[in-house]
């Protein structure tokens, strides 16, 4: 058993879900028992989509498990076939049903309903939402990919003159900016003379994937999604797969590049195009200057974590002090790209553990889910959300992609927003006393509702989670003890450093066994640690 | 002495259309949304799955909490498979909690579909923490699992065994009135002040804001149901020998003078002093509800199944907001408990309960009514539909009960529809 107060991810029937939604002709019919239709609320009210979810559920009680809910099911299904006529559908078991075992799939197979129907097995007690998304996603591809004459046989040459077409695979309903990422992606690929062949699973009918096969290669997205059916597709139809996911701006020029040369066209005028992005100079001009060595903390799903740590170091200019994923089919690139940056990777869907790791280190800025809202706004950090899980207001009606060039446009405006600006941090570095203007108050651009550290983050985090201990010595800092004068300095330092500057403080006085902190054992610290 | 008011016959003996099929309602889970705001140092843990744990977010994760005080124990794979012993596991899981949340008094085991199915038995688990964690922290459980409850049932199911644990009242208490249901605390206190002017005495709510302060239970204890949905907290503490005072809900001036009038009733109030007393509630209402008359008055409402507040709603909107009834849908009727509500139905009133949603939704359309009370499953597709509707758990997150909320009720359903107009006319 595990405890949680917030689950990064849903169970995997709502990935399932989540590709159904996102596709059109297509059927899901769910065992599940009453109350499980809570899910359409993402759809409907997340990201407000204004018709309800293509889910039919059997929504089974007590009264019915002494009975025959396999013939629930059945009668369910063939409801659900005969009212919404669709051209294909997939069926399966929410975790209760799991438990009472009525095999959706031999049922419904056993209705001989004159459309395919794919039987979708999601271990509910093991595997979570991005993974039913990627395995509802794989066994529709196996099932329906197409054309038929195409598979395992080599594509006849195209005409001369013919534009290359590819695949975006990837995209489903309440994803995280998924929406515009492909306008972006589009956009960008169009500009390359490269067409779009077929977007799935968003935006695909059953009999789209039947065209899937006539693409000359695959854009990945987002791999959590994805991968898995990408790879059958390379296997079966001999398509090649992107790997560089384009969000900064650095990725999206190394994603055009790699496009290029699966493609076969040139991407030199794509990549000299200097008005693309306003992203680079905005971080270039000398207002950004005070970003530079902002320690954030990075965490999400691996695609977005890492692209984000990326970002943060080379075009942001930031120091990344912890990286993590709730990933763990992905856990291989985190720690590929933690090892980039000399941090240690953070493989975890523990929300204390999380917790207890940004309170270990004190960043400057968060960069996470809407979870790590939480925990920013609990130890009055700034906060930006760059993955899933997200709430409504990261549905916006607005064009945010986090893709391609207006995509790093996006990032820097997110980012930089939760931060102080320059001329206040400098203002409060030197004078505290103000009365509205103070070291503790949010930044004043946010107006009232922004984080501010009202209470100093407590050293140690209330739940001492094992991760915590293995980093710093934090259980034995305590030990050290201020002096009501080095105290009282240590006030003097703006709220955003405090929190590390404590930290080094301690750990310089207990690495030299000193019992007491005085005003020299800070400035001795901070000489100590001063950025060489 | 006052007489209690007589009623008519309405829709009592009214034939009920049940249907069974998709149900489109939340599990009882979500009752600890509005629960844990209202037993301040109560903590839920639910024994369940992913699932649970991701509906809660889903319902209230839109609030950034600093600290809820509701988590979920998720049920793994060696769970399952024997290979951890479930209740070893959740006694490390809630030490591990109770060492994180010191201020914590009582802490409810809430038991999920998941947990019933693998009669995983809480009740024992209960036992055996208490018997750990007593006198510091007391554990109780009860199942909020989607198969055995819809919403609000979810709070019943709590306040049952919580009504179980109720300190007996002494031999000879003095008779005393138990207000049960959930209600939110500045409709509690204008209840307190309205019982205390009437003279009626001592009045208890339940449940408490704080678990230290369970109010006694005996022979002598007569309560009034606040809330519809309370059928097994009624039936315990009937059992422990208090007695329900039949009443409609005080939803409403009508239903809050009934409502009051059966507590001063059994308190020997004299009619003159309950006039003096609630005139002037009943004169604000009446003033608040004026304006919002013209915009309801003739419109057609059609109710989806939801919350059980349904019945209570109808007869408000119709009898003195003038609103026509489509369709009255409930998860559950008690005809008991609702009897006072269902003789103040409009005869003919179509009711149903329970649910086949595609079919419930083919009636809707087909009637096109002026408003549609329904989940947020169905809100937005039905105003893409150019429906307008209310969303329904708006109603039991709002203060609604009472004289002085009896305009900020009828506001609830104006304003889609002022919206509505607003728009249209842009």
């Amino acid at each position: 058993m595990q405890l949680a107060v917030w689950t990064y991810e849903g169970p995997p029937h709502v990935g399932a879900m989540r590709v159904a939604t996102g596709m059109k002709g297509l059927h899901y019919v769910l065992h599940a028992p009453q109350g499980d239709t809570y899910a359409d609320l993402l759809f409907t009210m997340i990201e407000r989509r204004p018709e309800r979810p293509p889910v039919t559920y059997t929504t089974f009680q007590a009264r019915d498990l002494g009975g025959d809910t396999a013939e629930l099911f059945k009668t369910a299904a063939r409801a659900a076939y005969e009212r919404f006529r669709p051209q294909a559908m997939i069926v399966g078991a929410s975790c209760t049903a799991e438990l009472i075992q009525d095999d959706p799939g031999g049922l419904a197979k056993a209705l001989d309903l004159p459309v395919p129907v794919v039987p979708l097995e999601l271990p509910s007690y093991q595997r979570k939402e991005n993974w039913g998304a990627a395995e509802a996603f794989y066994q529709l591809v196996r099932a329906l990919a197409g054309p038929a004459e195409r598979k395992g046989a080599k594509r006849a040459a195209r005409e001369p003159g013919t534009r290359p077409r590819c695949n975006l695979l990837g995209p489903t309903a309440l994803g995280f900016r998924h929406r515009d990422d492909v306008a972006e992606i589009t956009k960008l690929l169009a500009r390359l003379g490269v067409d779009v062949n077929v977007v799935a699973p968003m935006g695909a009918t059953p009999a789209d994937f039947a065209r899937l096969g006539d693409a000359d290669f695959n854009v990945v997205l987002y791999p959590e999604v994805a991968h898995t059916a990408a790879q059958w597709l390379q296997r079966n139809f001999g398509q090649p797969a992107t790997k560089t996911v384009p969000i900064g701006f650095g990725a999206t020029r190394d994603f055009v590049r790699e496009v290029a040369e699966l493609a076969g066209v040139d991407a030199s005028a794509a990549l000299a195009d200097a008005t693309a992005s306003r992203a680079p100079w905005y971080s270039k001009s000398v207002d950004s200057t005070y970003l530079t060595g902002k320690r954030v903390f990075v965490f999400g799903d691996a695609t977005h974590a890492v692209a984000a740590a990326r970002v943060a170091t080379q075009e942001m200019g930031f120091t990344v002090v912890g990286l993590g994923t709730y990933s763990r089919e992905f856990a291989r690139e985190i720690r590929a790209a933690a090892a980039l940056y000399g941090v240690e990777p953070l493989i975890t869907d523990d929300y204390l553990e999380v917790e207890a790791r940004v309170a270990a280190l004190q960043p400057e800025l968060v960069l996470g889910t809407q979870m790590e809202r939480h925990i920013a706004k609990r130890l009055g950090i700034p906060c930006a959300v760059i993955s899933a899980p997200v709430h409504v207001q990261d549905f916006p009606a607005r064009h945010s992609p986090q893709m391609g060039f207006e995509g790093a446009n996006v990032l820097f405006d997110t980012w930089v927003h939760p931060l102080m600006m320059g001329l206040e941090e400098h203002l409060i570095g030197m004078f505290r006393g103000d009365f509205e203007f103070h070291a503790d108050a949010a930044p004043s651009h946010l107006g009232r509702g922004a984080p501010a550290a009202r209470s100093e983050p407590s050293p140690t985090p209330p739940a001492a989670a094992p991760a915590a201990a293995s980093l710093e010595a934090s259980q034995t800092v305590a030990q050290a003890l201020w002096t009501a004068e080095a105290e009282h300095e240590l006030k003097k330092i703006p709220f955003f450093v405090r929190g590390k500057a404590r930290r080094n403080t301690e750990r310089f006085a207990v690495e030299r066994g000193l019992s007491t902190i005085t005003l020299d054992t800070l400035y001795d610290a901070k000489a100590h640690f001063s950025p060489r | 002495m006052i007489a209690l008011q007589p009623v008519g016959d309405g829709c009592v003996d009214a034939p009920v259309l049940r249907e069974r099929g998709q149900r489109e309602v939340f599990c009882g889970l979500t009752g600890i949304i509005w629960l844990h705001r209202k037993i301040q140092d109560a903590f839920f843990l639910i024994v369940g799955s992913r699932t649970c744990a991701h509906l809660m977010q889903s319902a209230a994760g839109v609030m950034i909490f600093a600290e809820p005080r509701f988590g979920t124990a998720i049920i793994d794979e060696r769970d399952l498979a024997g290979l951890a012993d479930c209740n070893a596991e959740l006694d490390r899981v809630v030490a591990r909690l109770l060492e994180r949340r010191p201020d914590i008094r009582m802490l409810f085991l809430v038991g999920s579909c998941p947990s019933e199915v693998i009669k995983l038995d809480l009740s024992r688990a209960a036992q055996r923490l208490n018997a750990r964690f007593a006198p510091a922290v007391r554990v109780l459980n009860y199942s909020g699992s989607g198969i055995e409850t819809t919403f609000t049932q979810g709070e019943d199911a709590c306040l049952a065994a919580l009504a179980a644990e109720l300190p007996a009242e002494t031999a000879g208490a003095a008779p005393s009135l138990l207000v049960v249901g959930t209600l939110a605390d500045v409709v509690e206190d204008q209840f307190a002040r309205l019982f205390a002017q009437l003279d009626v005495g001592p009045v208890r709510f339940f449940p408490p804001r704080r678990s230290g302060e369970l109010p006694a239970v005996g022979p002598n204890t007569r309560f009034l149901l606040a809330q519809p949905f309370l059928a097994d907290t009624a039936r315990v503490l009937e059992a422990r020998g208090a007695q329900r005072l039949a009443a409609p809900f005080p939803l409403g001036i009508e239903g809050t003078t009934a409502w009051l009038r059966a507590a001063a009733h059994l308190f020997g109030v004299g009619a003159e002093r309950f006039e003096h007393v609630t005139t002037p509630g009943r004169e604000r209402a009446a003033v608040a509800l004026a304006c919002h008359r013209p915009r309801l008055e003739g419109k057609r409402i059609f109710f989806f199944p939801d919350s059980q507040l349904e019945v209570p709603l109808a007869r408000f909107l119709a009898r003195e907001l003038g609103m026509q009834l489509v369709e009255v849908g409930t998860p559950y009727l008690h005809r008991q408990h609702l009897a006072d509500e269902l003789a103040w139905l409009p005869a003919g009133t179509a009711l149903s309960e329970g649910q086949d949603v595609e079919r419930q939704l083919d009636r809707c359309r087909a009637a096109r009514p002026d408003l549609v009370v329904c989940g947020l499953g169905l809100a937005n597709p039905l105003e893409a539909e150019g429906l307008t509707t209310k969303w329904a758990i708006e109603l039991v997150f709002t203060p609604i009960h009472g004289y002085d909320q009896a305009g900020d009720l009828a506001e609830l359903f104006t304003r889609p529809l002022v919206r509505r107009d607003l728009l249209a006319a842009a």
